[in-house]
């Protein structure tokens, strides 16, 4: 019984959450007042300006792959195959971005190079100017922020493809008179292709959905993401969902190109032990790729540190020097006895919470029904898991207002703008694919004789799953769920179109706070989230157990 | 120190480049872990030398030793009779083949057996004939486009040979070339492999934990325990005069029996244990309190001797063997026919006068 309508109905769910908005997305984008016009498609093509944010979108997306690429495979290459002091703790230091919340990010940036950051204290205490001689603005800045950020799905999908690496292969190399450069040449890289053909696409899809570092730093600099938000204020609606199909658009040509360099990872027949990094190197060599290494984890970290140097300095405070003289912890005080400034942070728990629980159950459900990779279904179901990765969040956000902004019960269609349930629905549905993923590769890592045995001594289906596989799934279960319950709690891209008043989320207070100039509060915000960012990122990095 | 070298055997002074491989003094320590201690060996001119012992005994560190993966702490590795302990791996050019093979997934079967000829200058004609050659050799020509990937096991390892004698090197190590394979597969592949190492006549050292294999392959068995070499000979030397208890225990199957060293001559010692006089191999220089190993062709059943009851039989095709029972609680292992015995049945162990072996007590 169960086992013919779960899979049925899964689909369901999936198609109603999943692929309906964007279909009525795709729908209204050449519908207008009750006919089927090609008017709004037109308009965007003939408008200079969509046509100029359409481009900037794919070069920034081009540029933050190169740049990206050529920060993340060095320094992956650095921590996972040299040995020089502190080598595990800078791997760890620099995969950290990888979770930072997009706008605390970008939230960081702004206190390290902004008018009033860091450097700007540090300029003007040094030579004596009024204030800083730039602006940091425009596509330099977005993408300086990008090329910082999204080096980190390069770095570590090639720390991991290095981890999985047979040492032998690099023994057998060296015992052929394979000199060192060789065989990087012809063995690592090669082997690596795969690893970086997908940091690049993790990375192209990040920058075209990228929203909060164009919104903040962009100035005149404009992306889809947020010319299609400015659009939807303004109330053309029509040209909005061309934009977003455009970027949608742009999205699959991305995974698709992807794919084709990518390709499958070819593995050796090895164990699976990573290779020892290179003991015989003299001291002179160790100093010299720590002082690389660390320089980097420094640079790389800055932000955050000027995030964390904000948070503790009183407003006002840090006028003409070049670090702060007065300290002080107020403003985390105030994040927990101000029941003004602590409503924004509980009210994007809760929604978290709840979506994540959510989507943690439908996922589950999926990986059960999906376990077997070579059914249709489960390709079907593995697909619907993944498709809110594959399409930016503005996109979702649009999608899903679309969708719950009229009553329609047979489409399955509500009015829930306005209301305080679409933000727990997007946030749904942004973490079914981190879940999902994960979710589904630990339960195909599972023995499946562990079933076997577990039906041959008498446990029925939910037995099995309460007592064999859920506990078995459990740190793969929780280390997502953790990640999926961060994303939302530090979401932006989404929140910004969907929030009313009452769910405003603690990104939106984020922004308030440093447009009034409260910006101790807006860092000390900021710091919490990369925190329990922080945390759920080390939650995650552990793997399924296995026997 | 001679014994435990072993004999030379006649596979020295074959005419041709000589590759010979001696461990002087060799010493590894992994931490606090002694790996290796003091291991020295000579492996002759194309003699294939198998380095024998359980898991932890420092086999396979020893040959990541004379590969240079590994460098030795203390002592010295000739090749050639040339020092090459300082040397890197890259420099000794010991042909290789992996545990689990370390075929380049990338490459085909081809390009992984030609990846170690490229510092050779050779012409791609001419490099193309020696990779045909090569895997001709291994009985698998017209595999060269084939990728590694979708080849069986079998076949895997035998790239893996081709690809590591293709840039023809002075040595050859095998670490348990054989363990991935399929247990119907494996003597048959033994037996190719080693009649291609012998055909070719390439020095070879041969890293394995199976007794059998050892037997099987090599010319002359390294006995290893707990980082030291317990004994070095012949397979025959070995099983009949192990130099310890570990040995006669390892390579073959034994009894221990508590006896005394009552006297010796030239043709062995002379112990009693249960009550029966045994001739051994052994020290004659003991006496008193010894150690008495017994192989299950030291012992028949008649009509005097050791008293004791079958407990168990095993059978095993031409013979079985029965576990007997001494009176003082001891067990004997006897091989003998099929239907000598039934288990319940009172049977008088004789010494047949081969397959003793005693040692000092508490060695």
């Amino acid at each position: 019984m169960l086992r013919r309508w779960l899979p049925l109905a899964l689909l369901l769910v999936l198609g109603w959450l999943v692929v309906e908005p964007l279909a009525l997305v795709a729908v209204d984008a050449v519908r207008e007042n009750g006919t089927w016009t090609l008017s709004a498609v037109r308009a965007f093509f003939s408008e200079p300006n969509e046509r100029l944010a359409a481009w900037n979108s794919v070069w920034l997306a081009v540029a933050s792959v190169v740049l990206g690429a050529c920060l993340g495979v060095p320094l992956a290459l650095l921590t996972g195959l040299v040995d020089f002091p502190g080598r595990k703790l800078a791997g760890v230091l620099l995969a950290l971005p990888a979770v930072l919340p997009p706008l605390v990010g970008v939230v960081a940036y702004l206190f390290l190079y902004g008018e009033s950051g860091l450097f700007a204290h540090l300029v003007v205490a040094i030579t004596g100017m009024e204030k800083a001689p730039w602006r940091f603005e425009g596509a330099g800045a977005v993408l300086l922020i990008h090329a910082t950020t999204m080096y980190v799905y390069t770095y570590l999908l090639v720390r991991g493809a290095l981890a999985s690496f047979d040492p032998a292969l690099l023994e057998a190399a060296t015992s052929l008179g394979a000199s060192r450069l060789r065989t990087f040449r012809t063995v690592i890289l090669p082997l690596l292709r795969p690893a970086i053909g997908n940091g690049a696409l993790l990375t192209a899809l990040t920058s075209l959905a990228s929203f909060s570092a164009p919104y903040v730093f962009g100035g005149g600099f404009r992306v889809l993401p947020t010319q299609l938000v400015s659009t939807r204020l303004n109330g053309d609606i029509s040209v909005a969902m061309v934009e977003t199909l455009v970027l949608v658009l742009l999205s699959l040509v991305a995974l698709q190109l992807a794919s084709r360099l990518g390709g499958p990872a070819t593995r050796g027949a090895g164990k699976g032990i990573a290779p020892a990094p290179k003991q015989r190197r003299s001291k002179v060599g160790r100093i010299g790729y720590a002082v690389i290494a660390w320089l980097a984890v420094t640079w790389l970290l800055l932000p955050h540190l000027s995030l964390l140097i904000v948070s503790l300095v009183p407003n006002g405070a840090w006028n003409t020097t070049a670090l702060p003289t007065a300290w002080t912890v107020k403003h985390y005080a105030t994040l927990v006895t101000d029941p003004e400034r602590w409503r924004p942070f509980g009210t994007s728990l809760w929604m978290a919470a709840v979506a994540t629980a959510a989507a943690a159950t439908l996922a589950l459900a999926v990986a059960v029904v999906a376990r077997d990779p070579r059914r249709r279904l489960s390709r079907w179901l593995e697909r619907g898991l993944a498709l809110p990765w594959a399409v930016p969040g503005t996109v979702y956000a649009i999608a899903l207002a679309t969708m719950f902004s009229r009553l329609q019960p047979v489409a399955g269609r509500f009015v829930l703008i306005g209301t305080l349930w679409l933000l727990p629905l997007a946030y749904l549905v942004r973490g079914l694919p981190v879940v999902g993923r994960a979710l589904v590769v630990a339960i195909r890592s599972l023995d499946p004789s562990l079933d076997e045995a577990a039906a041959s001594l008498g446990a029925g289906v939910w037995r099995n799953l309460a007592t064999i596989t859920l506990p078995l799934l459990g740190p793969a279960l929780a280390g997502a769920a953790a990640l999926a319950f961060v994303t939302g709690l530090g979401d932006f891209m989404t929140s910004v179109i969907l929030y009313t008043y009452d769910t405003r989320p603690v990104s939106l207070e984020i922004l308030g706070a440093i447009r009034d100039g409260d910006l101790g509060i807006a860092a000390a915000y900021g710091v919490v989230l990369t925190v329990l960012s922080a945390g759920a990122f080390l939650l995650s990095e552990r793997g399924p157990r296995t026997a | 120190m001679d014994a435990l070298l072993g004999p030379t055997g006649p596979w020295v002074g074959k005419g041709g480049a000589l590759s010979t491989v001696a461990l002087q003094k060799i010493r590894k320590q992994f931490g606090t872990t002694a790996v290796v201690q003091d291991v020295s060996l000579e492996v002759a001119d194309g003699e294939v030398v198998a380095l024998l012992g359980p898991s932890g005994s420092g086999k396979t560190t020893l040959l990541r030793l004379i590969a240079g993966f590994e460098n030795a702490d203390d002592g010295a590795i000739l090749i050639d009779g040339q020092d090459v302990t300082q040397r890197s791996a890259l420099e000794r050019r010991c042909g290789m083949v992996f545990q689990h093979y370390a075929l380049f997934p990338h490459l085909s079967a081809g390009e992984n057996v030609a990846y170690g000829l490229a510092s050779e200058k050779l012409g791609a004609a001419a490099r193309h004939a020696r990779v045909t050659e090569v895997l001709r050799l291994v009985d698998l020509a017209g595999y060269e486009s084939r990728p590694v990937t979708a080849l069986s096991g079998g076949q895997q390892q035998r790239v893996a040979l081709a690809r590591a004698i293709a840039p023809r090197p002075k040595v050859l190590l095998l670490d348990e070339p054989l363990s991935n394979l399929d247990p119907s597969l494996r003597e048959h592949t033994r037996r190719e492999l080693r009649d291609l190492v012998v055909s070719i006549g390439i020095t070879t050292v041969l890293v394995t934990h199976e007794q059998e294999e050892a037997f099987d392959f090599a010319d002359r068995i390294a006995l290893l325990h707990r980082g030291r070499l317990e004994q070095i000979g012949r397979p025959e030397s070995l099983y009949a005069s192990p130099a310890t208890p570990f040995v006669a225990g390892f390579v073959g199957r034994t009894s221990r029996l508590a006896a005394q060293a009552i006297a010796a001559d030239g043709a062995g010692v002379l112990v009693q244990a249960a009550g029966v006089e045994w001739c051994a191999t052994g020290d004659p220089a003991v006496r008193g309190d010894c150690l008495l190993l017994l192989r299950p062709e030291a012992v028949r059943f008649g009509v005097a001797g050791a008293a004791g009851k079958v407990v168990r039989r095993r059978f095993a095709g031409a013979m079985a063997y029965y576990a007997v029972e001494l009176p003082g609680g001891d067990e004997v292992e006897v091989a003998e026919s099929p239907d000598a015995a039934r288990v319940g049945e009172l049977v008088h162990l004789q010494p047949t006068g081969v397959g003793a072996h005693s040692f000092a007590a508490g060695s």
